[in-house]
């Protein structure tokens, strides 16, 4: 069995929250409220994917890490990092000088995560071949997918990979490669670098895995920062053989069509998560022909998209892509000795089955749930159906459920507040204060630099 | 719970919506994953069958708590032939509509393998009433 899925890396500054709803329209899946004035993020629902950080104009949003400064307790300062970090750097830093500034920070070994990648490659061909009667096969590499299906595509559970993702792949190579070297398991320490709050939490609380392998996060924002602090484009010395498993196929791996490429005869890749959602809706339906490997990503160009990525995602794109034609393809390095000893590396990276984790029933009776749906229906009737978010819901449909369920009343709605005042069955006064009460007094106060103003997001 | 929808025929690019509705409301029951699949395939083949083939329809779905009925009245060409229609590879479809990637005589066998109760009533250049009842 996994874990139960309770850790989230996103958290709510309420100094910072204002209440504007723009995380609560932007969420997929309906998972944010703002309740008294300020954001709530429903957990069971929440799939963390990012977007909710992405819309907040106040940073109000933030993802929590560890801190740097707990890799002095090894011997072994391993980073590990998505080789998608590299592509946001300026062209004018070379490879070796963003390695050597990594070493100056202070870590030890440097390693990005993606190699071998032969090896996870022919895990997944592995699995598909033994599973060749549930198609399409989907991959798990992006969390915030894999929570996605959890919830709310119960019925793709057995469709995808049981497999884990590169960052796994990595951190057991380092260790081996660093055991060879003469080092000890408790004295290596590993830092991965997320480039976005989704890997965090499956490294945190792994799906479909037992336990976390890595000792630390940090998060790929903070150390560009740091990065580009401690470079400097002098000479510095050559760092190639740490890169000597590293491929084409590995760098382009965690970009859009950087799986799909090397799976099944027919292959998709659909990046962004409102274009996974329609697709998925199409797939459960059987709307879709028949399809041998689906890669999906919750961010537009995948990670380079990242909620924590700095660069312009398409220049990033463009980086990765130039720097790809400069290393070999997988297929050069099968006969390379980390791919062949590969067979314990292999072993790990098999994952546990996944659990469908459905967040959208009414409730757990199902006689309850037809009850609470005819009754959601009958006040949808009454409500304006402009879906403004007055009410702290992000359409008139999640305030009708939410009302069934206790987490909202009738007078949430300033609409029918506004009728009830007219039909002379609620005081102004007591309207007045309801919507206080909802929104804050500061609401109503003149304020001119009041912020979530249109734009405000930009 | 009861549903209405309206289907125009000839109009590919609504097709899918009442099973889509059909299907949110189900996963709000807490209704098995598998089950929901079912129904939503069914209801898919149907609607479809309704805007290659007829005029115009109506979709009526009525959730109960243990199970969902749905009728969907079409009028059209009605099937001479139900039983041949029945079998897998049977298509009528006009060329333009397979072209589209549809009717390729998935249809009602399709249905019936999806659903628990299928009745089928037609009337050649009426129309045809389908009632299925899955079970949850
Ligand atoms: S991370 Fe994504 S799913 Fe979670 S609350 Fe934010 S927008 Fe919603
Ligand atoms: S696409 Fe990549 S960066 Fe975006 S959520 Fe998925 S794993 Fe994270």
């Amino acid at each position: 069995m996994a874990p139960a899925r309770t850790y989230h890396a996103l958290t709510i500054d309420e100094d910072k929250c204002i209440g504007c709803t723009h995380c609560m329209k932007a969420c997929p899946t309906e998972a944010i409220r703002v309740i008294n004035g300020l954001a709530e993020i429903w957990s069971a629902r929440c799939v963390d994917c990012g977007h909710c950080m992405r819309a907040c104009p106040e940073k109000a949003i933030y993802v929590e890490q560890d801190d740097l400064q707990n890799a002095k307790a090894f011997k072994y300062r391993v980073v590990l990092f998505p080789a998608v970090m590299i592509g946001q750097f300026p062209e004018k830093y070379t490879e070796d000088q963003i390695y050597a500034a990594l070493l100056k920070i202070g870590f030890t070994h440097v390693f990005e995560v993606e190699q071998p990648i032969g090896v996870l490659k022919s895990s997944i061909r592995q699995y598909c071949r033994t599973t060749e009667n549930i198609k399409p096969h989907i991959s798990t590499f992006c969390p915030a997918i894999v929570r996605l299906i959890q919830i709310k595509y119960p019925s793709l559970i057995d469709n995808m990979i049981q497999r884990k993702a590169p960052h796994d792949l990595g951190a057991h190579f380092a260790i081996n490669e660093l055991k060879k070297q003469g080092a000890n398991e408790d004295e290596i320490g590993l830092f991965y670098v997320t480039p976005c709050n989704a890997k965090i939490t499956s490294v945190k609380s792994p799906v479909g895995e037992k336990e976390s392998i890595v000792d630390g996060i940090i998060n790929m924002n903070t150390l560009y920062n740091r990065v580009m602090q401690a470079i400097d484009d002098k000479e510095v010395p050559d760092t190639s053989s740490q890169r000597q498993n590293l491929t084409r196929d590995g760098i382009l791996w965690s970009l859009t069509r950087g799986e799909s490429v090397h799976f099944g005869e027919r292959s998709m890749a659909i990046d962004g998560i409102h274009n996974v959602i329609r697709f998925l809706e199409r797939l459960e339906n059987e709307e879709v022909p028949d399809i041998d490997f689906l890669e999906l990503r919750a961010c537009d160009q995948s990670c380079a998209g990242g909620i924590m990525m700095t660069g312009n995602r398409f220049l990033t794109v463009e980086r990765l892509e130039s720097r790809a034609k400069r290393y070999p393809p997988a297929w050069k390095l099968q006969q390379s000795d980390p791919v062949k000893n590969s067979k314990e590396i292999k072993q790990k990276l098999v994952a546990d089955k996944i659990v469908p984790r459905p967040a959208f029933s009414l409730d757990k009776d199902r006689v309850r749930a037809l009850e609470k749906m005819n009754k959601a229906q009958r006040i949808i009737c009454f409500l304006p159906g402009i879906d403004c978010g007055a009410c702290g819901a992000p359409n008139c449909q999640a305030l009708a459920e939410d009302m069934v369920n206790g987490r909202a009343k009738m007078s949430d709605c300033i609409f029918l507040q506004q009728m009830w005042e007219d039909e002379g069955r609620i005081s102004t006064d007591k309207a007045f204060r309801n919507v206080e009460k909802k929104w804050g007094e500061k609401r109503f106060q003149a304020d001119c630099n009041k912020r979530g103003k249109r734009n405000e997001g930009f | 719970m009861n549903l209405e929808f309206e289907i125009a025929g000839g109009d590919f690019t609504k097709a899918g919506y009442a099973s889509s509705q059909v299907k949110k409301m189900l996963k709000q029951l807490g209704v098995e994953a598998h089950c929901i699949k079912n129904i939503v395939i069914a209801l898919y083949e149907a609607e479809v069958n309704v805007v290659a083939h007829a005029y115009e329809g109506q979709i009526l779905v009525h959730i109960e708590s243990d199970k969902i009925t749905t009728k969907i009245i079409d009028k059209g060409p009605g099937i001479p032939d139900i039983e041949q229609a029945m079998q897998e590879g049977y298509s009528t479809a006009s060329k333009k509509v397979r072209e589209m990637g549809f009717g390729a005589g998935m249809g009602l066998p399709n249905i019936k393998k999806n659903t628990d109760k299928l009745q089928i009533q037609s009337k050649v250049d009426e129309g045809t009433t389908v009632e299925m009842v899955n079970y949850f």
